[in-house]
């Protein structure tokens, strides 16, 4: 079994909803960025979604490509993305780990190179925004080959012709898009999510994840009461950018607020948060 | 060269040409881009669509454009005989016309009420505000923060047409970055709006379908040159410049399997393409992924999409149409660059000898005409496509002479 697989297993276990936190490799830099990344499942992260750094996340909202932005000014590559993960895996190996970002670095990469060292980095899937079952054919099979999880997005436009064809490439889990829209703008209502996640559900036995518009313990632990994990991206993405000098450097204590938030984010899908009693 | 029995069969059912093409895009939007291809092909076979838009095209645009003898140019360089096609006479001054006609009529058929495009030089986003005026559809044009500094009267332009210009400060504030911006807009509000792409880019089926709107280009050329030069009588030559590569390819799709047509694209090699500061995605890029296509792209060796340079804000973009690329790759269509400063003298000659002021555009492609017309037969007939006209860059070119003209 994968890492993605035995993590939802053991969730399942305890009764409860997962945490998944976004936050970009290098972002703001990469000293910061390992700071953050060491301490997010001690922080309370069932599982870690990396953003590849891209120049272009039409996808993405302002927040998130300011983000990819720091971390492409400060230097950040694939190759570090990766060299990062390694390191991390060095300390964790429980911890899934999930690449996200748009498909030109790893075409440029070469979609064999990459699947074989994300492989070697410790790498358990991928999300690749731009790339619909329709195009994944030429990373599909060497993704498969090292066992790398193909997770794909649906989204409430995804209707039940379209379901079907997205579900039937998906391994690992199903991310749920909650709105029509890009990251960190709105949030949908808790009964639009929890009938989306059972008309999915109809159509796979994968562990569904939801995300888009979580920002809040409150909202987090709303969903892991209906999907099978919480997202949580631009909220995090948003200290990071709050806490920068004039010069676009960390301000000191910054991971420490970043994971403060994650600690709350956790509290509130394990239903310990005070807010939630 | 690869040699096909046919250059114009594509794209395959996926929008791919070869390698290139494809749907790159978020599943939050695929089911938008699979709504316009089917409404797309609905359009495409009924001749009543066809009808509608071959009347606006004589009515309001004014085409058919005239088929130019240049004939001072010609003298001037000596060889081949050249041709303008002129659509720098169409409506709002350039092709994009033809395009935004073409998908505002889809657009209403899809039941669609409001329009959003992304613009660079802002003609394209003069030319959707244009259509959404004469339909009367709210209109939101995305517009680089850099180039809404550069093109202050196409920005008034859009206004008095109506369309709300928005400032994209996201990125760098480019062109690339508008078409980010445009596609997020419409991600989140999928019920009610059409994206107005304006060039063959993009997600299939935009490259082909604005592809096929352009088209009446050079299924004019074909007719007009009979006139001119005796029946059953084809170009030997066609030449047209290249940003995103609309222009070109409404010239060349007619006649790629003309195989005595020898087709030229010319790309803005901006400094030279030794600088690095360009944007002659073909000689000086290589294929990557961007905007919902595969297409050779100006990138780092990470796959980081650079920004291009060029004199010229139209040809200012790190991509180029997808079936370029594959043209490109086959060797059917050469593929040159000419620099800003060759495109510049090439914008003063047209001016002085044909009394014609041509955009820096298809300034590009008369600069290269002027490398190649001389030592070509007198019997040699070229065919350029004067795809807009230069009011619009006037202000720049003074400048880039050290002229001071108050705006």
């Amino acid at each position: 079994m994968s890492r993605i697989a035995d993590r939802f297993e053991a969730l399942k276990a305890e009764g409860r909803g997962g945490l998944v936190t976004f936050v970009t490799a290098g972002d703001p830099d990469l000293d910061t960025s390992r700071e953050i990344l060491f301490g997010l499942a001690a922080a309370g992260a069932d599982l870690i979604e990396l953003g590849m750094p891209f120049s272009d996340p039409m996808a993405d909202g302002p927040a998130i490509q300011a983000g990819s932005l720091r971390a492409l000014k400060g230097g950040m590559t694939l190759k570090k993305t990766l060299a990062l993960v390694a390191e991390f895996r060095k300390r964790d190996n429980e911890t899934p780990v999930v690449l996200m970002g748009y498909y030109n670095p790893i075409y440029i990469y070469g979609t064999d190179a990459f699947t074989a060292d994300a492989k070697a980095a410790g790498v358990d899937g991928l999300i690749i925004v731009d790339l619909p079952p329709e195009e994944v054919h030429e990373i599909e099979g060497p993704a498969r080959a090292a066992g790398i999880d193909i997770i794909y997005l649906t989204a409430p436009t995804s209707d039940d012709a379209r379901l079907p064809v997205v579900v039937a490439r998906a391994s690992g889990f199903v991310y749920y898009v909650s709105i029509t829209g890009i990251t960190g703008t709105r949030s949908a209502a808790i009964g639009d999510i929890q009938s989306a996640v059972e008309r999915i559900r109809r159509h796979t036995d994968l562990p569904i994840g939801v995300g888009f518009g979580i920002k809040t313990p409150e909202q987090a632990a709303e969903i892991a009461s209906v999907a099978n994990a919480a997202v949580v991206g631009s909220a995090l993405v948003d200290i990071i950018a709050a806490n920068l000098d004039a010069k676009g450097k960390p301000k000191t204590g910054l991971a420490g607020k970043l994971l403060g938030l994650v600690a709350d984010l956790a509290a509130g899908v394990r239903g310990t948060g005070k807010e939630v009693a | 060269m690869t040699k096909l029995n046919t250059y114009r069969a594509g794209p395959d059912e996926a929008g791919h040409f070869g390698i290139y093409g494809g749907r790159f895009v978020a599943e939050t939007l695929m089911p938008l881009i699979l709504e316009v291809e089917k409404a797309w092909n609905r359009a495409r076979d009924d001749t009543a669509f066809w009808d509608e838009f071959h009347h606006l095209m004589k009515h309001y645009v004014g085409r058919p454009s005239p088929l130019y003898f240049a004939k001072r140019l010609t003298e001037h360089y000596g060889g081949g005989k050249l041709y303008f096609k002129r659509d720098e006479l169409n409506h709002t001054g350039a092709h994009k016309i033809n395009n935004t006609i073409g998908q505002i009529l889809l657009a209403r058929r899809m039941g669609k009420t409001r329009v959003i495009a992304e613009t660079g030089a802002g003609q394209h986003g003069v030319a959707a505000a244009t259509v959404c005026a004469l339909f009367g559809l709210p209109c939101v044009v995305y517009m680089g923060e850099t180039d809404i500094e550069r093109q202050a009267p196409n920005v008034f332009r859009m206004k008095l047409l109506g369309a709300e210009v928005r400032t994209v400060t996201s990125g760098t504030g480019t062109l690339k970055d508008a078409m980010n911006e445009a596609l997020r807009d419409w991600v989140a509000n999928v019920d009610d709006t059409f994206y107005i792409i304006g060039t063959v880019a993009g997600p299939h089926p935009y490259p082909a379908m604005v592809r096929d709107f352009q088209a009446v280009i050079g299924n004019e050329v074909r007719e007009q040159i009979q006139d001119a030069e005796g029946k059953g009588r084809t170009p030997d030559s066609l030449i047209a410049c290249i940003g995103g590569g609309s222009n070109a390819m409404g010239l060349f799709h007619p006649f790629l399997d003309d195989e005595d047509v020898r087709i030229i694209g010319v790309e803005a090699a901006g400094h030279g393409i030794e600088t690095g500061e360009h944007c002659a995605s073909l000689t000086g890029g290589r294929p990557g992924v961007l905007h919902g296509n595969r297409t050779y792209l100006l990138q780092t060796e990470d796959g980081q999409i650079l920004d291009g340079h060029s004199i010229s804000a139209g040809l200012d973009y790190p991509g180029i149409g997808p079936e370029h690329s594959w043209l490109f790759d086959n060797g059917r269509v050469e593929y040159v660059s000419v620099t800003d400063n060759e495109a510049l003298e090439a914008f003063q000659l047209c001016t002085k000898m044909e009394g014609i002021i041509p955009a820096l555009e298809p300034s590009h492609a008369l600069a290269h005409v002027g490398k190649i017309l001389g030592d070509l037969p007198s019997d040699h007939v070229m065919v350029m496509n004067m795809c807009g006209r230069g009011d619009k860059d006037v202000f720049a070119v003074a400048k880039m002479l050290g002229v001071e003209v108050s705006e």
